[in-house]
């Protein structure tokens, strides 16, 4: 098994091999579920009031993985998405653009013209998205047509059949060829916690993927109930504050799927700040994977500036 | 034996087919005409108004989708449940407004004829109020009513109950979904509508109803970007120019009822008229 950066020693040591690797997994610490649910609950109640919030939702915008991912998407339907991104709020110019609008990999290039010089990016699923189920070589030429289409970042879905099965090695390697196959690409992991059953497994599975080289953890496909979760991404965010107190690298992570409200948004950002840093609060190293939360943000956004409440009369339809 | 001790009360909101506390926290006294404590009732802030919006806005797809018989069966049903509350109403009547049991009895009765008249109108007001339009063209022109959305209601402060069904039963029986806020002083015979609304056919969310402070509450609705229209009955005098201007921010229809209606009488068809939209369709013949 070959790592794909220079890693300290003892991280080395884990991906030397299989059995190392499924040692140094699970010589993790095991998480407290109590312990993380009660702090993310404690989190939680924070108040952000006025112009932090404004400033926070401001943050979350510039944060939003803005996705569409569904069977019945047109090529019209991605160009207004595109529109959206570009300028969220049409009568208020200075709303900031969206991070990267994220599609499925035949609508990449649709997104990708849309979006030249806009300085935000077209993310692609690939890899059998939402459930991962083919062979390798299917999954490495669905990663390579999104890459070849314009795609500069890549959510890739690990095998939760393999890593449930203790195949931990297997899934490593497929995350290391993925990452090869992207080649500029930014690579995101998709976890799919939904299915991983325990805060243990979240863990093992993040440390898996950053030891593979993800630029992102990412908790979920939005397809599978549970999606993101607090104290879930409390588990994540530690493994990437852990990440960089052993190696040094920012590795970043993304919420996806059931965070819809403005308030939702600004938990996630306090556990943010609180779990991994205020370094990782930036939209290089956290996101949102969502679709219906932007038009949320943009409402609160109008309430705080208008002093009334808005409605959605006055975003755009999704 | 010795007395039984009452059952002491803090009745709480009614939004989205739920008894939710206010968020606020706060709740408030009730006392009858004569200053003797009868229960508190939450006091509700601006952030229930706005969830009550919010889930007025969820519910009105659904209500104004219903078949408008369909409307008026379920708005009978809620008739038989008053009923059913009538002699609960009548002794709230009369120690909310300190009427005698008698007068209680004749308002409480108006009040439930009341609803059934309105019930009655559901199927009714599209061939009423709606047409088929003589033009000047080759073409087929026709206008029916449609519900205006989410009507912001401040129900009557001194009719506790008749004023209460007849601003509440005109606004739902054409489609629209609203959010009320009671009479400040006596809002019990409200409390147990609510009561009566969650346990008969009324989905969740087309009645929300507010209790607290009616001039802290209304210019957080009157301005509301998703309220589509203002009922001013109950509005104090000191803060009705205002929340007429906030609601022309929002381009809201606004009905400026005075306090002083009679509800005793039978209505005309003006509350019924006031919250709704003409949607006018030409069809080209094609012959």
């Amino acid at each position: 098994m070959a790592a794909p950066t220079t890693l300290p020693s003892a991280l080395a040591d884990a991906v030397r091999d299989e059995s190392s690797l499924r040692r140094f997994l699970h010589g993790l610490p095991g998480v407290d579920q109590v312990g993380v649910e009660q702090r993310a609950a404690g989190l939680g109640t924070r108040s952000i009031k006025k112009a932090s919030k404004l400033h926070a939702i401001d943050l979350a915008i510039s944060m939003v993985d803005l996705t569409t991912l569904e069977g019945a998407d047109t090529h019209g339907k991605v160009r207004s998405l595109a529109a959206k991104a570009r300028r969220p709020d049409p009568d208020r110019p200075d709303v900031p653009k969206v991070a990267a609008v994220c599609v499925y990999p035949d609508m990449v290039k649709t997104a990708a013209d849309d979006l030249v010089g806009t300085g935000i990016n077209v993310a692609s699923v690939a890899t059998a998205f939402p459930s991962g189920r083919s062979t390798m070589d299917i999954k490495l030429a669905d990663t390579r047509f999104a890459v070849e289409q314009g795609a500069a970042e890549v959510d890739m879905v690990i095998d939760r059949g393999a890593f449930l099965s203790g195949r931990y090695g297997q899934v490593f390697e497929e995350i290391v060829k993925i990452k090869e196959a992207c080649g500029d690409a930014h690579l995101k992991v998709i976890l799919e916690t939904g299915e991983l059953v325990t805060y243990d497994n979240v863990r093992r599975a993040s440390w898996l993927a950053l030891l593979a080289g993800g630029d992102f953890i990412k908790t979920s496909t939005g397809k599978v109930q549970p999606a993101a979760t607090l104290p879930v991404t409390h588990v994540m965010l530690q493994a990437v504050r852990d990440w960089k107190e052993q190696t040094g690298e920012l590795r970043g992570v993304k919420p996806a799927g059931g965070i819809r409200t403005t308030k939702d948004a600004i938990k996630y950002l306090v556990a943010v700040h609180e779990v991994a840093g205020p370094e990782w609060l930036d939209p290089n190293l956290f996101r949102f994977g969502a679709s219906t939360l932007l038009n949320d943000l943009l409402m609160q956004r109008r309430t705080q500036l208008d002093g009334h409440y808005s409605g959605p009369d006055y975003v755009t339809v999704d | 034996m010795s007395d039984r001790i009452t059952v002491a009360k803090t009745y709480k909101l009614y939004i989205g087919g739920k008894f939710p506390r206010s968020e606020s926290g706060r709740s408030y006294p009730v006392t009858d005409a004569k200053g003797t404590f009868l229960a508190n009732a939450a006091h509700g802030s601006r952030k229930d108004a706005r969830d009550a919006v919010s889930a007025a806005r969820k519910a009105f797809a659904g209500w104004s989708g219903t078949t408008a018989y369909n409307r008026g069966q379920v708005l009978y049903r809620v008739a038989e449940v008053l009923e059913g509350r009538r002699e609960q109403f009548i002794a709230e009547v009369a120690t909310s407004e300190g009427v005698a049991a008698k007068k209680a009895q004749s308002l409480v009765d108006t009040a439930i004829d009341r609803w059934v008249w309105y019930a009655g109108w559901t199927d009714k007001i599209a061939a009423v109020l709606g047409s088929s339009n003589p033009v000047a063209g080759p073409y087929f022109s026709f206008s029916t009513p449609e519900p205006t959305g989410v009507v912001a209601v401040l129900a009557p402060q001194q009719s506790s109950l008749l004023g209460l069904i007849s601003v509440i039963a005109p606004v739902i029986a054409s489609g629209n979904t609203c959010v009320v806020i009671t009479s400040q002083d006596r809002p019990l015979p409200a409390i147990t509508l609510s009561e009566v609304l969650a346990t008969s056919d009324v989905p969740g969310g087309v009645v929300n109803i507010i209790t607290g402070r009616t001039a802290e509450i209304a210019p957080w609705l009157a301005s509301h970007g998703d309220v589509n229209a203002l009922d001013l009955t109950g509005a104090p005098e000191s803060i009705r120019a205002d929340l007429e201007r906030a609601a022309a921010g929002t381009v809201k229809r606004v009905l400026r009822n005075k306090p002083s209606e009679d509800f005793a009488v039978t209505p005309d068809m003006s509350r019924l008229r006031a919250f709704l939209e003409t949607k006018t369709v030409w069809h080209p013949m094609g012959v």
